[in-house]
Formats: C-alpha cells, sequence, structure tokens
C-alpha cells in the first residue's frame, strides 16, 4: 500500500470513528432524556391529586 | 487547648397537615402522630428542665392510642433510640439523642424522618375515611410561616460567647451555600426571586438574639446547657435548614463543629466579620450563581465561596494539628468538594445538595411541561420533595433513582430508629427507657426519673453528657434486672 493510500485509509477509519462517536453521544443523550422522562413520569404518579388545592391549603402554624 | 469534644444534636419541627381535610387542627394532629408513634412503646413523659419531679408526672398519655387528652398539655415523650418526641407548638419535632460525632448526628436525624413516617402511618387509622397524614421535613410554607431546625453543639463554657459572635457569624452566612434546602419563590417581605437556595434565611432579622420565633437571630442566644452549667454552654444554632441529603447533612454538622472547636481554641486568625450580616445572608441565599460579593467590614469584598473556602483550610489546619474522630476526614473531604464543585458549576451538587437536587428536578420539569416558575405544580413539587413518606417523598424518589449519594445502609438507619447512640449518656436514656420503661416516671436530657415501687421517686442526674455511655454502664445495665436493683447500684456507687 503507497503512503497515499494510507493515509486515505486512515482518513477513513478516522472520519468512520468521529460519525460512530457522534452517534454514540447522542444515543447517549436520548438516553438520558429517556431516563429523566421515565422518573418524570415515576414521580408524577405519586404527586398529590390537585396540586392547586393542595398548594393553596398548606399552611403552617409558626414553630420554634 | 479549651477545645472540648464536640456532641451533636439535632431538632426537627416537621410541617404537617391532613389530606381532605385542610382545617383538620395542627396541635390536634402533632399530637395523634407523637402519640401513635409513642403508643406502641411505654410511654415516658419528657420532664422539664426545672420542675422538680412529682407524682403527677406518672401515667402520661391513654394507653390505648386514642385521641389525646389536649386540656393535659403536649403530648411529650422519650424514645428507646434516646431521642425526644413531642408537639412543640404546632408542629411535631424530633429532637435526636446526642451524637458523638457529626456522622452519628447525621444518621440520627434521618432516623427521626423514618420515626415520622411510621407514625404517621399508625395514625392512619384513628384518622376519618379519607384522611391521612403528610409530613414534611421542611421550614416554611412558603406563604411567609417559618419552622425550625436546630443544631446543638456542646461548647466549653470558659470561652466567651462574643468569640462566638465575632467568628462564627460569617461561617454561618456564608455556609449557606452547602446547607440550603431550596425554596421557591421569597417570602417576608424580602425582594422576590424565582427559586433561592435557602428555606429559612428570609426569615432572619438580627445578628444576635434569643428570639427563635420573630425577629430571628444569625446568632441565638439561648442558654440552657442541659448539662452542668458551670463547664457546659449548648450553642443553639437556629440559622439551618433541614436536610433530606444526608451527606449534606454530614457536611453542615460537621463543618460548623470544627469551626466552633477551632474558635474555642482560639485559632481562628480572621473574623472575616461582614460589614452588614443581615443582609448578606439573604443576599446569598438569593444568589443561584454564587458570585455575589459579600462588603466586608474592613473594606473590600469577597464572594461566600471565597469565605468558605478560608474556613476550610483553617478547617484543615485545625484537624492536622488535633486528633479528631475519624468521621472528620469525610466532613473535609466533602467540604472541599462541595466547594470545588460549586465554583466550577453549581449543579452539580444535585448528588449531594438539597437545593440543588430539587433545582435541577424543577428545571426538567419547566423544561418537559413549559412551567413558569409560579406553577402551582412546580410548587407541589418543592414541597413533595421534603414527604418523609417513603414511597411519596420526591428526595427518596431521586434517591431511589441514582441520583443522589447516600452516605447511611438501611441497616444503619433501623438501628440509629430503635438503638441509642453508644458514646453519650443518650445511651443510659435509650436503654432505661427499653429496660425499665414501666418504671420509669419522667426523663430529660439530664436526668431521668424513676419509680420502683419505694415511697419517693428516684432522680438521676446525667450531668455530663460524655457518661452514661455502652462503655460505662453497659454492665451495670446488664446486672440490673428491674429498676430497684438499677438504683441500688447506683446508690452503691455513689459511695
Amino acid at each position: 500500500m503507497s503512503d497515499r493510500e494510507q493515509k486515505r485509509t486512515d482518513r477513513r477509519t478516522s472520519e468512520t470513528e468521529e460519525v460512530a462517536e457522534e452517534i454514540e453521544a447522542s444515543d447517549e443523550a436520548q438516553e438520558v432524556t429517556e431516563r429523566i422522562d421515565d422518573l418524570l413520569d415515576e414521580i408524577d404518579s405519586v404527586l398529590e391529586e390537585n396540586a392547586e388545592e393542595f398548594v393553596k391549603n398548606y399552611v403552617q402554624k409558626g414553630g420554634e | 487547648m479549651s477545645a472540648i469534644h464536640k456532641v451533636i444534636g439535632t431538632e426537627t419541627e416537621f410541617g404537617i397537615s391532613v389530606r381532605n381535610a385542610p382545617d383538620f387542627n395542627p396541635v390536634l394532629a402533632s399530637s395523634i402522630v407523637v402519640n401513635s408513634y409513642a403508643g406502641l412503646r411505654a410511654k415516658i413523659q419528657w420532664s422539664h428542665e426545672e420542675e422538680s419531679p412529682g407524682r403527677d408526672a406518672r401515667g402520661f398519655g391513654p394507653e390505648g392510642g386514642i385521641l389525646p387528652d389536649l386540656d393535659g398539655g403536649l403530648v411529650n415523650v422519650v424514645l428507646g433510640n434516646g431521642a425526644r418526641f413531642y408537639v412543640d407548638h404546632a408542629h411535631p419535632e424530633y429532637s435526636a439523642p446526642e451524637s458523638y460525632d457529626p456522622y452519628e448526628a447525621a444518621l440520627y436525624d434521618k432516623a427521626g424522618e423514618v420515626v415520622l413516617a411510621r407514625a404517621a402511618a399508625e395514625a392512619a387509622a384513628i384518622l376519618e375515611d379519607g384522611q391521612s397524614l403528610v409530613i414534611h421535613k421542611n421550614n416554611s410554607d412558603g406563604k411567609g410561616n417559618s419552622y425550625g431546625s436546630h443544631e446543638n453543639y456542646l461548647m466549653n463554657r470558659e470561652v466567651p460567647f462574643s468569640d462566638v459572635v465575632d467568628y462564627f457569624t460569617t461561617f454561618l452566612v456564608t455556609r449557606q451555600v452547602f446547607t440550603g434546602s431550596g425554596k421557591l419563590g421569597s417570602e417576608n417581605g424580602r425582594i422576590a426571586v424565582p427559586f433561592q437556595l435557602t428555606q429559612r434565611a428570609d426569615f432572619f432579622e438580627e445578628e444576635v438574639g434569643l428570639e427563635t420565633t420573630l425577629k430571628r437571630p444569625i446568632i441565638n442566644t439561648r442558654d440552657e446547657p442541659h448539662g452542668d452549667p458551670s463547664k457546659y454552654r449548648r450553642l443553639h444554632v437556629i440559622i439551618g435548614d433541614a436536610n433530606m441529603s444526608e451527606v449534606q447533612n454530614l457536611l453542615k454538622l460537621g463543618s460548623a463543629a470544627i469551626i466552633l472547636m477551632a474558635i474555642e481554641d482560639g485559632v481562628i486568625p480572621d473574623s472575616l466579620r461582614l460589614a452588614r450580616p443581615v443582609d448578606a445572608t439573604w443576599q446569598v441565599s438569593h444568589d443561584l450563581e454564587l458570585t455575589k460579593p459579600l462588603e466586608l467590614a474592613e473594606g473590600g469584598t469577597a464572594t461566600a465561596l471565597e469565605l468558605q473556602g478560608r474556613y476550610l483550610e483553617w478547617a484543615r489546619k485545625y484537624a492536622e494539628n488535633n486528633d479528631l474522630p475519624p468521621s472528620y476526614d469525610r466532613v473535609l473531604t466533602e467540604w472541599e468538594s462541595v466547594l470545588d464543585d460549586l465554583e466550577r458549576d453549581p449543579l452539580s451538587t444535585a448528588d449531594r445538595l438539597d437545593w440543588a437536587a430539587k433545582y435541577r428536578l424543577l428545571q426538567e420539569y419547566r423544561e418537559r411541561d413549559g412551567l413558569d416558575w409560579d406553577a402551582s405544580k412546580l410548587r407541589l413539587l418543592a414541597l413533595q420533595y421534603h414527604d418523609v413518606d417513603p414511597s411519596k417523598g420526591l428526595f427518596y424518589k431521586l434517591e431511589q433513582a441514582g441520583r443522589i449519594r447516600k452516605l447511611f445502609t438501611p441497616a444503619e438507619v433501623e438501628t440509629a430508629v430503635n438503638e441509642p447512640p453508644a458514646r453519650t449518656r443518650a445511651y443510659f436514656r435509650g436503654k432505661s427507657v427499653r429496660k425499665y420503661g414501666e418504671s420509669l416516671v419522667a426523663a430529660n436530657w439530664d436526668s431521668l426519673v424513676f419509680d420502683s415501687g419505694e415511697e419517693t421517686l428516684k432522680r438521676v442526674p446525667m450531668m455530663e453528657p460524655l457518661r452514661g455511655t455502652k462503655e460505662l454502664v453497659s454492665d451495670l445495665l446488664d446486672r440490673s434486672g428491674d429498676a430497684a436493683s438499677l438504683l441500688r447500684a447506683l446508690g452503691e456507687d455513689d459511695e
């Protein structure tokens, strides 16, 4: 293999790697988003039923 | 060297409400909670400091766990782990047993959440259908009412109180960057902000004072040593948030304890006095970027993080020159990394600081649901973060999802719910409750009162917080099958 061919091959390999990294990174970002969505969905399922009512009624007398 | 061992204990007033019964009397609700948990165990009344014990102290509270008698005074009991569990104003309050070091103090504070959660679950049985108790470990209702989370540190009486005021104030103001539990909005007439670091800052209005319920001071001068008053002072720190995060609580208690030891030994080189400490308290809490310069009394400015950097440096030096319990190594490591992380990217501390964890969660909701800062749903999320019910509390959800670092194993927490700390007088108190509960008629921080069937009640003083330990009394407790033999053995020891 000539030097030129070798370089081209190297370049191709590194381009391929870059693309692969990008795909991996976006997969990771998507995974993070999905993990957050799953967590928020789970939290939604345990939240007090009527948010507006609940926070409106939440009054604590002083203490200490 | 005048620093003394830092015995540490926390007190937490919990927020309380009843689902589907917004007008439910909070004093009654609090009494039901305390009574429900205590109902499972012997009821031993907490006696007040200056009261001499009498026969009327006996047999407090109904045995059946039915509604407590409100006219009979507030429900006030001592638990087998040495804690005091009672109704303070309109809140259930858990005062953790005296602990030997910051790790143990944070552990017994965590145990308090479990006590409250179990008590609330037990109490459900005596409420009407559809009603249930909701308990929050927080410090504000978002409507201008605040309730306390207090820290207590044993100090050498010889240290002039003015040293505490001079050298501890700036530490307390600036530590808010890592002690806050996070709050939506502002209260008590402070400037409007969407979110701030702490629940409590808005309520502080004085530099030094005795009050805890209005005009709250940064340095509280309450002087109840709960021990030998000629030797000890109990520093009552009221400017702190109740923390859900275990790591954060360790850091909060441990950093304060080291600085207090350094103050006792007179090795804090500079008071770093702020020009206006109260204004600075609000400023620090309101500054999410952590970059606002604070004016110093001697001229010039510094940020809260820069000032904390100085305290950390002094604390490191102090730890190098003194023999501290091993958990202080962890405190110093966490302290250093939290300051570095807050400097680099404040939200990178969402794995250990309540304010950052809560802020991150609210931002995720804002992004997903397009919510404004004043949305009811955000208010609910910020509130439910503090729910102590393990199936409802959002802090626990974040923890289960692996987003919050833990410090304690479930087994450690369970032990702390039931057993007292081994290395303070809380050991003798807790073990006495567990073993001689039927003969123990009253207890408080520095004494126990027994009725062993003789003509008079017998008071056992415990004026030394580091006596009554497992090492000192476990043989005695093993030998004494009942309260009468315990008292006899104690009498012999005295002679």
